[in-house]
């Protein structure tokens, strides 16, 4: 009996060796490349970072890096919120377009795979440098200005839209956010690729019996989506949110993230562009730890 | 004979059977045509929308200089050219940027996607002391974006030393910045661009396949690397793909990690971003003026609609042939929480 039990933990042992010789290159690379740096920068966003020829010193400087970054530098407060604002409005924005775009693929008609291809192109094409230059192209947006005129179509339809209720006067600033939200639509799409396919993912494993059971008691299409499917993929709205939120701190057209670039290639002032990141990264974080107890308090599992 | 009758009665006698089901079939017959018109004309609005960029900047690329300022040319080009191609390839040496690119993401993806595939198999398969605590740090990875550590990274290689041993030996540090070493050592580690993604979808994936596979192989004597390699690798490979066709396609055109390691090294991504100032100073220089500033901003943009167009070209061509494999596999991994 207790030779099987030191054989068993032998076994488990071994197991445990095998799993951690297989996580080892991640270990390394995150103590190396990640918690080392990660607690350098923070220590040179209190510091002033000297460069010298073998190696660089930090003198201790206290909070003066932050007092600058926020008190003195005169773009960074107001890009910080303009871009913090943005991003809360257009990752709501994204979620229900993804969720949409995933509920409206998931069904069976012809054509899908050509029409699943171009929604997930922007995955590909919009993605690193090419953003920002797309984003700075004068040209195209000039171009894209010109069909929009010619083309009095849907273009149309917003304006007047847009001046009904306007002129009406209802809820004057939810209403402007959400036409900045549909003039910038292209960018929402463009930006929705990875959640459609998480959110596709998600459709395809709830199992069609539970529809089928729903219909023939008597439950409309309308319903099923709010008793069923919405549950059923709840997790994933967290899942998308949060990749959302940090594949926005990521995209090459945030303007915070040029500043601190530009205080480090630029300008060599090491000390502040840390001390940018990180009042940038503190406050992302807070942003989700929030919304993700949020939304973690609606999630369903099913298991 | 009641074959044929049955047939004919289900296909002339529609109105029949809507008025024995008391209008309902009509109804619902409506109903499925007018989602269906619906879902055509939203559909074929949203592909036009994604799409439309992309087919500007290929009728502007044909243009002449000319053709810009005309208010009459909009999509179709008057004077058709193909010199906006030669000019671009020129000034982002083309065939050199390209062969790097290639290089570069190709050896970046494998490296990347392989060590994934060992962390998440690891992940998915074996119990371990603090397990739960490393697959935090995975997440952690992924929520910690990485212009935070940049600052210390870009010194970290710029003054290069492990342990302080170059100092001891040389006297002087290793200045890594601009080498590809760096990045290639950041890629051993699972540290580059969006690793932790990776990893996470490649152990939600080992973790669906049945336990019994692997228990077979143990008992008919495969070790753990065996399994792994014989058993399990085999299966995996539609996420596999994905994974390295999304690790070659973000590297190809990734700015950010590109521009701070691999400076010195061409790079279409970051010829594509100097192009506009390449641009202007080649304008300068045939023009015979002192500055820059004289070129003008629709010509400069027509030649950086040509420049993405043909960087992405490589990456379209491999969409196109993997596209079917790759969205379905990705939608049908069933990646969940």
């Amino acid at each position: 009996m207790k030779r099987q039990k030191t054989k068993l933990a032998g076994l488990q042992k071994r197991k445990a060796i095998s799993g951690y010789l297989f996580i080892s290159p991640f270990i390394i690379g995150f103590l190396m490349f990640m918690v080392n740096p990660l607690f350098q920068s923070l220590q040179m966003s209190f510091s002033d970072v000297q460069l010298g020829d073998g190696g660089f010193q930090n003198v201790w400087k206290g909070l003066s890096n932050y007092y600058y970054a926020f008190r003195v530098e005169p773009k960074y407060v107001r890009e910080l919120t303009e871009e913090l604002s943005r991003m809360a409005i257009n990752s709501v924005a994204i979620m229900v377009f993804s969720f949409f775009v995933a509920l409206v693929l998931n069904q069976k008609f012809r054509g899908r795979a050509l029409v699943r291809s171009v929604f997930f192109l922007p995955v590909i094409l919009a993605s690193g440098v090419m953003l920002k230059l797309d984003s700075s192209n004068a040209l195209m947006a000039a171009l894209a200005q010109t069909v929009k005129v010619n083309a009095q179509g849907t273009a149309g339809i917003t304006d007047a839209l847009r001046n009904i209720l306007r002129t009406t006067g209802v809820g004057v600033r939810a209403f402007e956010e959400l036409f900045k939200v549909i003039d910038n639509i292209y960018n929402v799409a463009i930006s929705s690729g990875i959640q459609i396919i998480i959110f596709l993912s998600g459709l395809q494993t709830i199992s069609v019996s539970m529809y089928e059971a729903a219909d023939i008691e008597g439950c409309t299409k309308w319903e099923s989506l709010w008793k069923i499917t919405f549950p059923m993929v709840s997790s994933l709205f967290l899942v998308n949110w949060i990749y959302t939120v940090v594949d926005f701190c990521m995209r090459s057209d945030n303007k915070v993230i040029d500043r601190i670039t530009t205080y480090m290639n630029v300008n060599l002032n090491y000390g502040l562009a840390s001390a940018m990141a990180w009042a940038y990264f503190v406050l992302v974080m807070a942003i989700i730890g929030v919304s993700t107890a949020i939304i973690s308090k609606g999630v369903y599992y099913y298991d | 004979m009641t074959k044929t009758k049955v047939k004919t009665g289900k296909y002339t006698n529609f109105w029949e059977r809507n008025r024995k089901s008391g209008g309902y079939l009509l109804r619902k017959t409506m109903m499925e045509y007018g989602i269906s018109i619906c879902r055509t004309i939203l559909l074929f609005g949203l592909c036009f929308l994604i799409l439309q960029p992309l087919l500007t900047k290929i009728s502007v690329s044909f243009m002449t200089e000319g053709d810009l300022y005309d208010p009459i040319v909009i999509s179709i080009p008057l004077h058709f050219t193909t010199e906006n191609y030669r000019l671009a390839a020129g000034l982002m040496e083309y065939t050199k940027s390209l062969f790097n690119s290639f290089v570069v993401s190709l050896t970046i993806a494998v490296v990347q996607v392989a060590m994934c595939t060992l962390v998440g198999y690891g992940f998915a398969r074996f119990q371990f002391p603090l397990k739960r605590f490393w697959f935090a740090c995975v997440m952690v990875m992924i929520l910690i974006p990485p212009q935070v550590i940049s600052t210390s990274l870009f010194l970290h290689f710029r003054y290069f030393d492990v342990l302080g041993l170059g100092q001891l030996l040389t006297g002087s540090s290793l200045n890594l910045r601009g080498s590809k070493l760096p990045y290639y050592m950041m890629s051993f580690g699972c540290m580059g661009l969006k690793n932790g993604l990776y990893i996470y979808m490649i152990r939600q994936f080992f973790r669906n396949i049945p336990k019994e596979m692997e228990e077979a192989a143990y008992v008919d004597g495969c070790g753990t690397l065996k399994t792994f390699i014989r058993i399990m690798l085999p299966d995996a490979k539609p996420i596999l793909t994905s994974c390295f066709l999304f690790a070659f396609v973000w590297q190809w055109t990734d700015g950010f990690y590109s521009s701070m390691f691999l400076g010195k090294v061409s790079l279409l991504s970051v010829k594509l971003k100097q192009l506009p100032d390449t641009f202007g100073g080649y304008m300068a220089r045939i023009t015979g003026s002192s500055s820059s500033a004289g070129v003008s901003v629709p010509y400069t943009n027509c030649m950086l609609a040509t420049g993405t167009l043909m960087v992405i070209v490589p990456l379209v061509i491999l969409y196109l042939y993997a596209q079917k494999g790759f969205v379905e596999s990705l939608s049908s991994t069933g990646i969940k929480m």
